[in-house]
């Protein structure tokens, strides 16, 4: 059993109790809403009679209904308007402050929660969304829960859980130029598999971590999940202060300082203990692209699709369906793979920092005519930071659509959807059946420079050579 | 289904019924359920939209629309079932269309602790055990009483040990998977963790 990591120190500092059966009552820091997996939560709350417990814990935005071409109200989509007016009258009637459309803070959740400063190392930060792992870059216990658990910390705060063993994933070396932290993350679910994180949480280690920004340390931690690890972190230090710092809900002054010192105190000691280690060779990561219907199925870009006889047992069923519905040939290239859509935005990559790398791609070329691409920002700050930069432009002259922000064609639950087989290159998370809104869309999941690269040569290239 | 669905409550005890066996790795909670019928404010209307975009692919042949497994309550899976999206919208789906307990190799945890919240078992098993039920259940009508204190499965012919977590176990035994009480029944405990907290305090009218 682990001991003395940051994962046993925030789990033992936010135990409540011992539940009756063996589970434990954990204490929930922050907890984060969103209009789809809410509103069911509050009606729980009604039928039961229950009120939410700390009101102030909770704090709420709209991110995966809106529109991104047109926002103004009431919605053109009905089902999607009654979801946002749902939620805005659920944070009314129980005081929970809401970051609507317009308000200069709104966006996907997972991007909102950091910029604001609320994220912070030591929390325990859930919300009713897989991705939740995000907020561990910052040295935090964050997962995703289903909607009677929301219930469950709106009415009490807490939730009942079992704790998770802790697996340290040390990535040795750094990553080379060209190389981003989408790619180590599709490396490490690819060399790992999907389900290896089950039961776990994942500590991301070593110095291609401490290397990275908080940026691209949020997307590693973005795809824990992906893994089939609930939460995931790295340990806080100085590029994690540094980005905390003076948001507007960070710690002040005096409190700074105590900040530091706790925070300080968290960090997985030397000689902590591990239920399992494992190393990954960051140097060796080439721009990575997955070619099937789960994360976990990727290559380098210079790679071949494995054949089944290349694969274990255990992934060959899924491997045979990845090829009927890619349409792709065991051993074929990657590269040169032809793209219809292109997309970048979402939790995992809609970023500033994205947006810049894929400007500096796109700038003064021409997206490829058989190709429609297009920005989400991952959030209204992030939107007017791109504009204050002239990144739109750039976009804009390329022939990228520029979007207003939302979770979009990630999940393709507003109108940004794929039609028909088409191929999408996407800086999102995941490549399942159908998840970008077209039951038979193929979904090509890379880093958002690889995505750039794609939609101004219309197929699947080696972004170093556009660089 | 429909208007007669009742959600489970209090303690689960035994669960018995026709098995339905549906065979792949790595099934998410998007085919389970696809995002665009999660644009609801309840789950009620789900049962009808489970697997949806499979189906139709499958023209008839998915085994939810088998006439063999017309009425089954006892799901059949193999490894990673339910991996993907946290959506709760994924078990009620399955709920709804009248799913009362799975058996399979492995879950995703969400979906795990999701099924857990609305009271649905899910037991495991190794996969060479798994894959004779659902043969077995893919021939015939394969009828088994579940025994969750004995995590036994037994038909005419066959008797299935099952795994379960041992929490899960009491829970589902108790009552208690239904955490909202058992978890408000430590209020004080809660006031005072809350308090103990160095960032409440230093973060402190922040917002």
């Amino acid at each position: 059993m682990s001991q003395n990591t940051l994962f046993d120190k925030v789990w033992d500092l936010h135990k409540v109790a011992d539940l009756p059966g063996g589970s434990s009552q954990i204490f929930i820091g922050l907890h984060l809403i969103h209009e789809v997996t809410s509103p069911q939560a509050f009606g729980a709350l009604k039928d039961k009679n229950l009120i939410v417990k700390f009101p102030s814990r909770t704090v709420a935005t709209v991110d995966h209904i809106v529109p991104t071409d047109n926002q103004s109200r009431p919605f053109k989509d009905n089902l999607a308007e009654q979801m946002i007016d749902t939620l805005e009258k659920n944070c009314q009637a129980h005081k929970i402050k809401f970051f609507n459309i317009g308000s200069g803070s709104q966006g996907i959740v997972h991007v909102v929660a950091p910029e604001l400063g609320l994220t912070q190392p030591g929390m325990t930060i859930a919300c009713g969304d897989s991705h939740t792992s995000t907020h561990g870059a910052f040295g935090s216990i964050a997962f995703g829960i289903g909607t009677s658990q929301v219930r469950d910390v709106l009415a009490s705060q807490t939730l009942a859980m079992n704790k998770l063993k802790v697996r340290r994933i040390y990535c040795k070396n750094i990553l080379s130029e060209g190389v981003f932290a989408k790619d180590l993350v599709l490396h490490i679910i690819n060399k790992l598999g999907v389900k290896a994180g089950v039961g776990y949480a994942y500590e991301f280690a070593g110095p291609a971590v401490s290397a990275l920004s908080m940026e691209e340390r949020m997307t590693i931690c973005n795809m824990s999940i992906e893994g089939g690890a609930r939460c995931g972190y790295i340990n806080p230090d100085d590029i994690t202060y540094n980005y905390v710092k003076g948001r507007i809900c960070a710690p002040k002054k005096d409190n700074w300082d105590k900040a530091l010192k706790w925070w300080g105190s968290l960090v997985s000691e030397i000689d902590a203990i591990y239920d399992d280690e494992v190393e990954v060779d960051a140097s060796k990561v080439e721009p990575t692209v997955t070619w099937g219907i789960t994360p976990g199925q990727s290559i380098g870009i210079n790679q071949r699709i494995p054949k089944l006889e290349d694969l274990s047992l255990d992934d060959q069923f899924i491997a045979g369906e990845a090829y009927e519905y890619m349409g792709f040939k065991p051993g074929q290239k990657i590269m040169n793979t032809p793209i219809d859509v292109c997309f970048i935005g979402s939790c995992t990559n809609g970023r500033i920092s994205d947006l810049r790398i894929a400007a500096k791609i796109a700038k003064n070329k021409k997206v490829s005519p058989k190709v429609k691409a297009f920005i989400v920002p991952g959030s209204e700050k992030v939107a007017k930071e791109a504009k204050n930069e002239g990144l739109d432009l750039i976009f804009k002259e390329a022939g990228f659509q520029w979007r207003e922000p939302g979770c979009s064609m990630c999940l393709a639950m507003n109108p940004d959807k794929l039609t028909g087989d088409q191929v999408s290159a996407s800086s999102s998370n995941r490549n399942f059946k159908g998840r970008q809104g077209s039951p038979s869309g193929r979904t090509l999941l890379m880093s958002p420079a690889m995505v750039a690269a794609a939609a101004i040569t219309g197929k699947v290239v080696d972004v170093r050579n556009l660089i | 289904m429909g208007d007669n669905f009742k959600t489970p409550q209090g303690k689960i005890t035994r669960i018995s019924g026709n098995c339905i066996a549906l065979i792949g790795d790595d099934i998410d909670t998007d085919r389970i359920i696809p995002a665009r019928f999660l644009k609801c404010v309840n789950f009620d209307s789900l049962g009808n939209s489970v697997f949806e975009d499979d189906r139709k692919d499958l023209n008839g042949t998915h085994p939810f629309d088998l006439e063999l497994n017309k009425g089954a309550s006892i799901l059949l899976v193999n490894s990673n079932f339910g991996c993907g999206s946290s959506r709760e919208h994924a078990p009620q789906a399955l709920m709804r269309w009248g799913i009362k307990a799975i058996i399979g190799e492995s879950y995703a945890e969400i979906f795990y602790s999701n099924c857990l919240a609305i009271g649905i078992p899910c037991f495991t098993q190794e996969k060479r055990v798994i894959k004779k039920i659902q043969e077995e259940a893919k021939k015939n009508i394969l009828s088994f009483e579940i025994d969750i204190a004995e995590k036994k499965a037994f038909s005419n012919k066959l008797e299935v040990d099952l795994l379960i977590k041992e929490s899960s176990k009491k829970m589902f035994l108790s009552g208690n998977w239904d955490a909202t009480s058992i978890l408000l029944n430590n209020s004080l405990l809660i006031e005072s963790k809350i308090n103990e907290l160095p960032y409440v305090n230093f973060n402190a009218n922040n917002l």
